[in-house]
């Protein structure tokens, strides 16, 4: 999971400071994956080092301020267009770009999972030609390639799932969550833990 | 074979129109099979009758074989679809009073073949599709798998080239379902266009091109299959 992109994303919508973005970050992945401070400070230095950033002067602490810079936001969108390079994209790696991708103002979050829809079903292609070619009575060969298409089918179906989902949802809703940005959010998995 | 370029359907009109397809621009070649994918609602269907004549287009054109469909009487695109288009249908659309093989000829026939000739013509086509020995059988007889058999020896008896398939693979599984798609990519290595739709992604990566519908638009089509050597190699790639 690229922390670097969500905290990214999460700048795209406006100047924010350290701990509004790690709260934000929380409470958009539905608290599945919990940031912890050192973290959040360690990337957005490296962030700012790169040119992808910049902070206000002042000293640092939870309430210096962030901005995304011109090749932040080229970087952030060249992120969400990307298929994976593995022949195997792990399905929470899409999870998370189109996590990310539902709260960067000005994406289309269509053509995002387009994107990725159509590299999955390249490889499918890939692995049905191999299938194609060898002869029927390759069994073994057969049930390799079936497990591998059906693996991706599933992230393919996943993928066709959000598009609708995402189309159902008027974009405020899919992107924000219920409690105010500022506020620290309890949500389904803190509540449990508090 | 088939070719439609800058096709719009509009159903209805003012401001209840329904837009099913919206500038469509594509072309399917001899010996391609090409699978068409999008959401419900996307226009697929509607592209696959009117690249079939079975619907006219509201502006644009369709090419099939050489031939421009508007301006054609009924009588001339009837005599087209006989000829030169078969369809595969998800539900088979089989004539339940006939047999296997009358179903095959009916469309020869029709066109003014002999029965004798269309006969013989429609056992060649179910013999390549494995089910010669069900010629003489009423749909009602046979399987899931051996009526789709049927269905597909139907659409591609005679000298059709173009092959419209709107999910033909129904209900059956995915081992039948895969057999369908192998004998429509058999098919289209014989020299037809072949049009899938679907909304499988593993029936669609049968096809040489998937191309995608949303909101009536085709906004994307896969590239060119790579080779499929680097993916079940379990060792280093060879250097290249």
């Amino acid at each position: 999971m690229s922390v670097r992109h969500a905290l990214l994303a999460l700048l795209s919508e406006g100047p924010k400071y350290g701990l509004q973005l790690r709260q934000e970050f929380e409470a958009r992945t539905g608290e599945v994956w919990p940031l912890n401070v050192g973290q959040v400070y360690t990337t957005l230095q490296r962030l700012e080092r790169d040119g992808l950033v910049v902070s206000e002067d002042g000293e640092d602490g939870p309430q210096k301020g962030y901005s995304i810079t011109a090749d932040g936001a080229r970087a952030l969108t060249d992120w969400l267009q990307t298929p994976s390079a593995d022949a195997q994209p792990p399905r929470d790696e899409l999870l998370i770009k189109v996590l990310v991708a539902v709260q960067v103002p000005g994406v289309d979050l269509h053509d995002v999972i387009q994107v990725h829809r159509r590299h999955l079903i390249e490889l499918m292609q890939r692995y049905t030609a191999v299938k194609a070619d060898a002869p029927e009575d390759d069994v073994a060969l057969a049930l390799v390639v079936d497990a591998e298409l059906f693996r991706i089918d599933a992230a393919v179906r996943w993928l066709d799932s959000a598009d609708a989902r995402l189309r159902r949802a008027p974009r405020a809703a899919a992107g924000r969550p219920a409690a105010p940005a500022r506020k620290a959010p309890v949500g389904r998995l803190g509540a449990v833990s508090r | 074979m088939l070719e439609l370029r800058g096709v719009s359907k509009v159903y209805g009109g003012g401001p209840t129109a329904v837009h099913a397809l919206r500038d469509v621009g594509l072309a399917v070649a001899a010996g391609e099979l090409v699978a068409v994918m999008g959401p419900s609602g996307s226009g697929k269907s509607t592209l696959l009758t009117i690249g079939g004549s079975l619907e006219d287009a509201t502006t644009g054109q369709v090419v099939v074989g050489g031939a421009v469909l508007q301006g054609m009487s009924k009588k001339e695109k009837a005599r087209l679809r006989r000829r030169a288009i078969g369809f595969v249908f998800q539900d088979f659309n089989l004539l339940a009073g006939l047999t296997a093989a009358e179903n095959v000829s009916m469309p020869l026939e029709l066109d003014g073949t002999s029965a004798r000739a269309a006969r013989e013509v429609a056992m060649t086509a179910l013999a390549q599709l494995g089910i010669e020995d069900r010629a003489g059988h009423f749909p009602d007889d046979l399987s899931g798998g051996e009526r789709q058999r049927v269905a597909i020896a139907r659409a591609v008896v005679g000298e059709r080239r173009l092959v419209l398939a709107d999910e033909p693979t129904g209900a059956l599984d995915s081992v039948n379902s895969e057999a369908v798609m192998r004998l429509l990519r058999e098919i289209s290595r014989r020299g037809a266009a072949v049009v899938v739709v679907t909304h499988d992604a593993q029936l669609a990566s049968w096809a040489d091109r998937v191309v995608f519908l949303r909101d009536g638009r085709l906004v994307d089509q896969t590239a060119a299959p790579s080779g499929p050597e680097s993916l079940l190699a379990s060792g280093p790639r060879p250097p290249a």
